[in-house]
C-alpha cells in the first residue's frame, strides 16, 4: 500500500522527468554508476596503485643500495655485532673494554642513553612542576621570575644549551685540586661530579627485606582503610601512615642489622680523584641542559592543567566543607593530571629523543657510540641505522603505551 | 551622561597596598619575596655589569679586551662570518636582498592593519622562495655561481628552517588527509610514515641522510650535503606537520563534510574548497609553534659538518687567538635565536587569541 502523499509526488516526478505519458517504470533501487565512477572501485583502484609505487619504490631502493654496496666492498648482515670492536668507551654501565664486541657497544650505548634520559626526566619533571606552580603563585615576584625562566629557556635551542654548559661553564671549572667541595663528600672541578658511593655489606637483605614488608603493609592499609571508610565514613590518615611505614621498617631493620651501609668518599688520589660515584662532564652537562630545557616546557604544561580546573570546582568543594589540603588532593590534582598527562607523555619522548644530541659533546650514548664509531668502523650504515631508529621507536612506543595505560586509568568515567 | 560613558572603576592600589597583596600577603609569601629578592640583586647585578659596564665594545684585536666583562668585540669582528658563513664578501649584497625581502614579507604580519599584508605573507610563500633559489646559489642570469659550501651563519639557517617549512607543508597535507582516509590501505601507509619518522630523533634522520642517502641512489646521482640535510629535515618534519594538520582536520564538523558532499562536490574540491581553508586556518598557531621547533632544531646540522649560526661560533671560539670567548659567543647565538622565536611565538599567540571564538567543542 503506497501512502497517497508519496504516489502524488511519485505523479509528479513523472510527469516532470518523464517524455509524455510513456509507460513509466518506478524503481526505488539506485542504479549502481558505473564501474569508473564507482567510489569502491576507485578506492580499490588507488590502493593498489599507491601500494604497487611503495613497493616499487621499496625495491628499486633495496636494488641500488645492494649493487652500491657491492661496488664499494660493504659487506651486508649482522655479522659484525660478534667481531671485536676495538675501541674504548669513556663511559659504561655494563662491563665493557675494547677487547668486546660490536654488539656490546651497543649495550654500552643503550644503557647509557636510558641513564641520562632517566635522570633527566625526573629532575625535568620535579623542577617543571616548581616552576609551572610558581608561575601562578599569588606573589607577583615568584610568578614574574618563573615567566622569565619559561620565555628564556625554551627560545634557545637545547643543542646551544648543551653547549653552554659543556665548554663554558663545565670546562671552565677548576682543576681536581681546586675543587669545589660541598661537606667534603661532594666534589665538583672539570672532570667531573664526584658523589659518595654506598657500599652495601653483609646483612643488607635484611633491610631490602624490610623495604617490601613496608610496601606491602602500605597496600594493606590503604585497602583496609579505604573499606572502613566505606563502612564508618571515617578517614584513616593513610598518607602519613604510608610514609611513616616506608621510613621506619628500613630504618629499624638497618640499626637491627648493625648499619651494614658504608659510604665510599671520593677522595684526591694523585691528580685525580678516585673512590664514590665519577659522573663525567658530559653527562653532567647533558644532564642539566636536557633537565632545564624540557622543564620550561613541563612547567607551561602544568599551569595550563591547573589553570583547565575551572574555579567552580574549587568552590564546590570549599562548600562540601573540605579543607585547603584535601581540595587540592581530592579535587584539583585528579582533574588537572587528565590534562597534563598527554603532553607531558610526548615531552618525556622528546626528552628521550634530545638526550642523543649528547652525541655533539662525546657522551658515548647510543647514536654516539653505535651510530657513530660503530658505523664508521665496520661502514654497515644500513644495518647500524636500522637497529638505531628501532631502539627509539620502541622507546617511544613503550612510553607512549604505559602513559596511555595511566591515562585511561585517569580519563574521565562517562557513562 | 548616557550609559555607554560611564566607565568601571579602574581598579588602583597603592603601592604599599599592593606590595602587601602581592608581594607579602602571609608570613610563607613574604619569606619568598625576600629569597627570591636577595638572589635576583646578588646576581642581576654582576650580570649587568659583565653584559654592558665592563664590557669592551671598541677595539682592534684581542689584545683589547682586557676588561673583566664581555668581549663583544669578539662577536663585532666576526659578525660578517656568523650571519654569512663563506659567502664572498662581493656577492652578499644578494643575501641581503633576501634579508630584506623576508622582513618585507613578514614583519608587516605583525601590525594589524598593515595594508595588504596578506599579499605580502602570500608573497613570502610563494615568490620569496622562487627569488631565493635565484639569488643565493646563482650561476644563472649573469649572477656569479656560489656553491652550497660556502652559504653558512645565520643565512644557512634561516634558509634551512625556511625550505623546511615550506617543502614539508603541503607533504604534511597529503600525509594528513591520508591518514584520515577511508582507504585502508592509503591510510596504514600514511600512519607507519608519520610515527616512524616522529619516533626517531633528528640527529639519526640527519646520519640516515647524510651517510645512507648515497646508497639509495643509483650510480652517478649524488646530491651536495645541504641538499641531503634538507631532504631528511623535510621528511622528518612533514610528519610532525601531518599531526598538526590532522588536528584541524579533526575539528572540523562532521556536517561540513556531509555539506561538501550534498553539493556533489569531489573529494579533492571538498577538501581544497571547503574542509582544507577552515582546518588550515584553525591550526595556523600549530604550524607557527612546529615552525619554531624547527627553526631551533636547524641548530643539530653541525654535527653533520655544516656551518650554521652556531656551527660557525662553535668553529671561532675554538680560534686560539681569542681567549676564552665561549661565552660570549653562545650568548650572541642565544640572542639572535631568542629573538627570533619569542617574537614569532608572541605573533602566534596573539593569532590563537584573535582565532579564538569562544566556543570550544
Amino acid at each position: 500500500m503506497i501512502p497517497p502523499g508519496l504516489t502524488v509526488m511519485l505523479f509528479l516526478q513523472g510527469s516532470f522527468s518523464g517524455r509524455g505519458m510513456k509507460k513509466q517504470t518506478i524503481d526505488s533501487r539506485p542504479t549502481g554508476p558505473k564501474p569508473l565512477y564507482d567510489p569502491r572501485v576507485r578506492a580499490l583502484f588507488f590502493q593498489v596503485i599507491s601500494l604497487a609505487a611503495v613497493f616499487w619504490v621499496g625495491w628499486v631502493l633495496i636494488d641500488n643500495t645492494l649493487s652500491n654496496m657491492q661496488s664499494r666492498g660493504i659487506s651486508t648482515g649482522f655479522g659484525f655485532l660478534g667481531e671485536s670492536a676495538g675501541f674504548g668507551i669513556i663511559m659504561h654501565l655494563v662491563p665493557y673494554d675494547a677487547t668486546m664486541s660490536y654488539g656490546r657497544t651497543f649495550w654500552v650505548g643503550l644503557t647509557n642513553t636510558l641513564l641520562v634520559s632517566a635522570m633527566g626526566i625526573v629532575t625535568a619533571t620535579i623542577l617543571g612542576f616548581v616552576i609551572g606552580v610558581a608561575r601562578l603563585s599569588s606573589n607577583w615576584l615568584v610568578a614574574k621570575v618563573a615567566l622569565v625562566y619559561i620565555e628564556i629557556i625554551r627560545n634557545i635551542p637545547l643543542l646551544l644549551q648543551i653547549f653552554f654548559w659543556y665548554f663554558a661553564v663545565l670546562s671552565n671549572l677548576p682543576s681536581p685540586r681546586q675543587s669545589v667541595e660541598v661537606g667534603g663528600a661532594l666534589f665538583l672541578n672539570n672532570r667531573g661530579l664526584y658523589l659518595p658511593g654506598p657500599v652495601l655489606q653483609d646483612g643488607f637483605g635484611l633491610v631490602w627485606g624490610a623495604v617490601v614488608l613496608a610496601l606491602v603493609a602500605v597496600v594493606g592499609v590503604r585497602v583496609w582503610a579505604k573499606k572502613r571508610q566505606l563502612a564508618t565514613g571515617d578517614i584513616f590518615p593513610t598518607f602519613k601512615v604510608s610514609i611513616a611505614l616506608l621510613i621506619l621498617l628500613p630504618l629499624v631493620a638497618y640499626f637491627i642489622a648493625g648499619r651494614p651501609l658504608e659510604w665510599d668518599l671520593p677522595a684526591l688520589k694523585g691528580f685525580n680523584f678516585g673512590g664514590g660515584i665519577t659522573l663525567i662532564p658530559e653527562l653532567v652537562a647533558l644532564w642539566i641542559a636536557l633537565s632545564l630545557y624540557t622543564a620550561s616546557f613541563i612547567a607551561e604544561i602544568v599551569r595550563s592543567g591547573i589553570l583547565s580546573v575551572s574555579q567552580g570546582q574549587t568552590e564546590a568543594s570549599k562548600a562540601l566543607g573540605l579543607p585547603n589540603g584535601l581540595t587540592l588532593r581530592l579535587v584539583v590534582i585528579p582533574q588537572a593530571m587528565r590534562v597534563i598527562i598527554p603532553p607531558l607523555t610526548s615531552q618525556y619522548l622528546n626528552l628521550v629523543k634530545n638526550s642523543s644530541l649528547a652525541t655533539a659533546i662525546g657522551y658515548p650514548d647510543l647514536v654516539a657510540v653505535f651510530m657513530g664509531t660503530t658505523l664508521n668502523q665496520t661502514g654497515q650504515a644500513v644495518e647500524v641505522v636500522a637497529i638505531t631508529m628501532a631502539v627509539y621507536l620502541t622507546i617511544s612506543l613503550l612510553i607512549s603505551l604505559f602513559m596511555n595505560l595511566y591515562n585511561r586509568a585517569v580519563a574521565i568515567k562517562e557513562r | 551622561m548616557t550609559e555607554s560613558m560611564i566607565r568601571p572603576p579602574i581598579k588602583k592600589l597603592a603601592p604599599v597596598k599592593w606590595m602587601r597583596t602581592h608581594l607579602f600577603s602571609n608570613w610563607f609569601n613574604s619569606l619568598l619575596t625576600l629569597a627570591v629578592g636577595y638572589l635576583l640583586i646578588t646576581s642581576v647585578g654582576p650580570l649587568l655589569n659583565w653584559l654592558i659596564f665592563d664590557a669592551t665594545f671598541q677595539g682592534s684585536g684581542p689584545d683589547d679586551c682586557v676588561e673583566a666583562g664581555a668581549c663583544w668585540l669578539f662577536v663585532k669582528q666576526r659578525l660578517n662570518f656568523f650571519i654569512y658563513g663563506f659567502y664572498p664578501d662581493e656577492f652578499q649584497w644578494r643575501v641581503d636582498i633576501m634579508f630584506a625581502l623576508l622582513a618585507a614579507a613578514f614583519v608587516p604580519q605583525f601590525i594589524e592593519r598593515f595594508p595588504g599584508r596578506k599579499w605580502l605573507g602570500i608573497f613570502g610563500m610563494t615568490g620569496l622562495p622562487i627569488i631565493g633559489c635565484v639569488l643565493i646559489p646563482g650561476g644563472i642570469l649573469g649572477l656569479e655561481e656560489v656553491g652550497s659550501s660556502k652559504w653558512g651563519g645565520l643565512m644557512l639557517t634561516l634558509i634551512l628552517a625556511y625550505i623546511g617549512i615550506l617543502a614539508s607543508l603541503p607533504i604534511g597535507v597529503l600525509l594528513a588527509l591520508g591518514r584520515r582516509s577511508d582507504m585502508p590501505v592509503i591510510r596504514g601507509l600514511c600512519v607507519v610514515f608519520i610515527e616512524v619518522w616522529r619516533a626517531v630523533p633528528l640527529i639519526t634522520v640527519l646520519f640516515m641522510a647524510s651517510v645512507m642517502l648515497p646508497l639509495f641512489l643509483p650510480d652517478g646521482v649524488s646530491f651536495e650535503k645541504l641538499a641531503r640535510a634538507l631532504i631528511g629535515i623535510t621528511l622528518w618534519q612533514s610528519a610532525y606537520m601531518a599531526e598538526v594538520i590532522r588536528g584541524g582536520l579533526q575539528a572540523i564538523p562532521r556536517g561540513q563534510y556531509e555539506a561538501a558532499n550534498a553539493l556533489g562536490l569531489g573529494y579533492w574540491r571538498k577538501m581544497g574548497l571547503v574542509i582544507l581553508p577552515q582546518a588550515l586556518k584553525l591550526v595556523i598557531p600549530g604550524i607557527v609553534n612546529t615552525f619554531i621547533s624547527l627553526f631551533k632544531d636547524t641548530t643539530l646540522v653541525l654535527i653533520i659538518g655544516l656551518f650554521d649560526i652556531l656551527g660557525a661560533v662553535q668553529s671561532t671560539i675554538a680560534d686560539p687567538a681569542w681567549q676564552n670567548v665561549a661565552i660570549e659567543g653562545y650568548v650572541f647565538v642565544a640572542f639572535c635565536f631568542w629573538v627570533f622565536c619569542f617574537g614569532i611565538s608572541r605573533y602566534s599567540q596573539n593569532l590563537e587569541r584573535k582565532l579564538d571564538t569562544g566556543h570550544k567543542t
